[in-house]
């Protein structure tokens, strides 16, 4: 079994560059030698229509895969990029026609079915087959869950109102949107990365924005605390009314005016409230038919459930890391991408297994955030670069001096060359590391 | 709009209209032109839309920018008329232009 990095990604496309061809990448002789067994391959099913759920379509086409592939999602839409829908598509830069991942003839170039506006409500395994919301019923020989998450909505009182937007969909944008038209303020609950990505957005619009984040930093799940702790400062250079150690109780909606009470009875008031409190896996069909999930749907390094006919990647997904030691959900396009790829792989009975440097980027303001790989683990933090200047990079070291992630602030190079040394194992000398003199090239050598 | 040719690593060409305002890689990714894969969309944040920009093409294509600059130094296969085509933004001007694919992105 060959090991999958993210370099070189040709490793795990024996057709590279090839358009889609429909003969069997692996040598099944039913299908080499022409016999039909018994009826005609009920093939691939996956639910989801977005990032993950298109990957694991391409991948299995890319590898030869020729049997039926049917990609159901439950949004109206074709698969989209969502990473623009908190930033350029939100302020307006990026029209709606520049999301969408294929063009529409793609899909049937690539004999790939479209169920869209589909929503599954029904695993059935025993009867390999899964069950749609308008009474069909449709087989699978594979099924590949890739639905995603939702947007958590917060237990408080008035989180539930339609009226307070979310961002997960297209249609949450637009909604969002149109509800910050005319708008002079914006309170934003949640400082994660949707959060501070919709403030960036809407300061560049004009409003005054608030964000109340209930924990004691931003971006507290996935970032260092120093970049935590700078992120905090770029909003509030920025004007942006950040407050952390700050929960809500309750969420208030009146005709002209809206509201969020605080833990200490402070009322903070604005035009608009909107939700950024996170993402909850959908993993509801699998939990119903008896698949382990742990806040995400369990899987092997070949993106395996417990049944050997179903796989699951993406947001839903909880894999295996074995360069961290641990299982982690990830949601990033670069997890839907590859991850999705694996299974494809594993599906087409050439599996690979799947052991990636995690990267992320994010967008505010001007600034780009690129991460590769995971902090956790890591005992020492060097940093090269200034924060003051806007332009440095935080290299995370395990206690034996490997490299585990590096968080890069408009440091590309630092962290394009992170990516490859923490994929090699790199153990970079801390006082070199430190030095913007020494090239980040010399550390690839 | 402008006519481009996207030329693959085995040297299969696809001659293709783009319109103006597009990227030279959203032009490739709308025609279904294999070999670029731009897996973040254009964020300029992946390295995985590589082309390299033919040479008589290159004064009208522009510099790269100084981040992609640094996202190309540690791509595979970089050379001189290594572009990130997330970041070619078409005009008429590139009406007749010639790219080529590496063998592999990222």
């Amino acid at each position: 079994m060959e090991a999958f990095h993210k370099t070189p990604r040709q490793s795990l496309q024996p057709g590279h560059g090839a358009k889609p061809d429909f003969r069997p990448c692996f040598e099944n002789e039913q299908a080499m030698n022409g016999s039909e067994p018994m009826g005609v391959a009920a093939g691939v099913i996956i639910v989801g229509a977005g990032q993950a759920g298109l990957s694991a379509a391409m991948e299995l086409r890319k590898r030869g895969f020729a049997d039926p592939i049917t990609l159901i999602g439950d949004e109206a839409h074709p698969p989209y990029q969502r990473p623009p829908l908190s930033k350029s598509y939100l302020s307006g830069e990026t029209p709606r026609d520049r999301l969408w991942l294929k063009p529409d003839a793609f899909y049937q170039s690539a004999d790939i079915t479209l169920q869209l506006g589909r929503r599954v409500v029904a695993l059935d395994r025993a009867g390999s087959s899964v069950v749609l919301d308008d009474g069909g019923r449709l087989q699978f020989d594979h099924l590949i869950l890739a639905a995603g998450g939702s947007a958590r909505r917060p237990p408080l009182p008035g989180a539930d109102q339609p009226s307070i937007p979310v961002l997960r969909t297209m249609e949450d944008a637009d909604q969002l949107a149109a509800r910050l038209q005319g708008a002079e303020s914006l309170i934003i609950l949640g400082a994660g990365y949707i959060g501070l990505e919709v403030a960036a957005s809407a300061r560049k619009r004009g409003l005054s924005v608030t964000v109340l984040e209930a924990s004691e930093r931003p971006l507290a799940r996935t970032a260092s605390t120093v970049l935590s702790s700078w992120f905090g400062g770029l909003h509030r250079g920025r004007g942006v009314d950040l407050r952390v150690n700050t929960p809500a109780v309750r969420i208030i909606v009146e005709k002209s005016a809206s509201g969020v009470e605080l833990a200490d009875g402070e009322i903070v008031t604005a035009d608009r409230v909107m939700l950024a409190t996170g993402l909850k896996p959908n993993t509801e069909l699998a939990e119903a038919a008896g698949l382990a999930c742990d806040d995400g749907v369990l899987v092997d390094a070949q993106a395996r459930t417990e049944d050997e006919r179903i796989f699951a990647v993406g947001d839903l997904s909880r894999l295996p890391l074995k360069r961290y030691g641990r299982r982690v959900r990830l949601e990033s396009v670069q997890n839907a991408i590859d991850q999705a790829r694996v299974a494809a792989a594993a599906i087409c009975g050439a599996p690979v297994e799947y052991d990636p440097v995690p990267w992320f980027w994010s967008d505010q303001y001007e600034i780009k955030l690129q991460i590769a790989g995971l902090t956790h683990g890591a005992t020492q933090i060097v940093r090269r670069g200034d924060p003051e200047m806007g332009r440095f990079a935080l290299f995370h070291l395990a206690e034996d001096g490997r490299l585990l992630a590096c968080e890069a602030i408009d440091s590309a190079p630092e962290y394009m060359a992170a990516q490859r040394m923490i994929a090699k194992g790199v153990k970079p000398d801390a006082e070199r590391l430190r030095d913007p003199a020494v090239a980040m090239r010399d550390f690839l050598s | 709009m402008a006519k481009i040719t996207y030329i693959e690593h085995d040297g299969t060409a696809h001659e293709v209209d783009v319109p103006d305002g597009l990227t030279v890689m959203e032009g490739a990714i709308r025609n279904m032109v294999p070999g670029i894969d731009a897996d973040c969309g254009g964020a300029c944040a992946c390295a995985t839309c590589h082309v390299y920009v033919d040479p008589a093409w290159s004064s009208k294509t522009g510099e790269r920018s100084s981040m992609e600059d640094s996202m190309l130094d540690f791509a595979s296969e970089v050379e001189d008329t290594s572009r990130l085509s997330c970041q070619i933004r078409v005009t008429a001007d590139l009406d007749g232009l010639i790219v080529r694919m590496p063998e592999q992105q990222g």
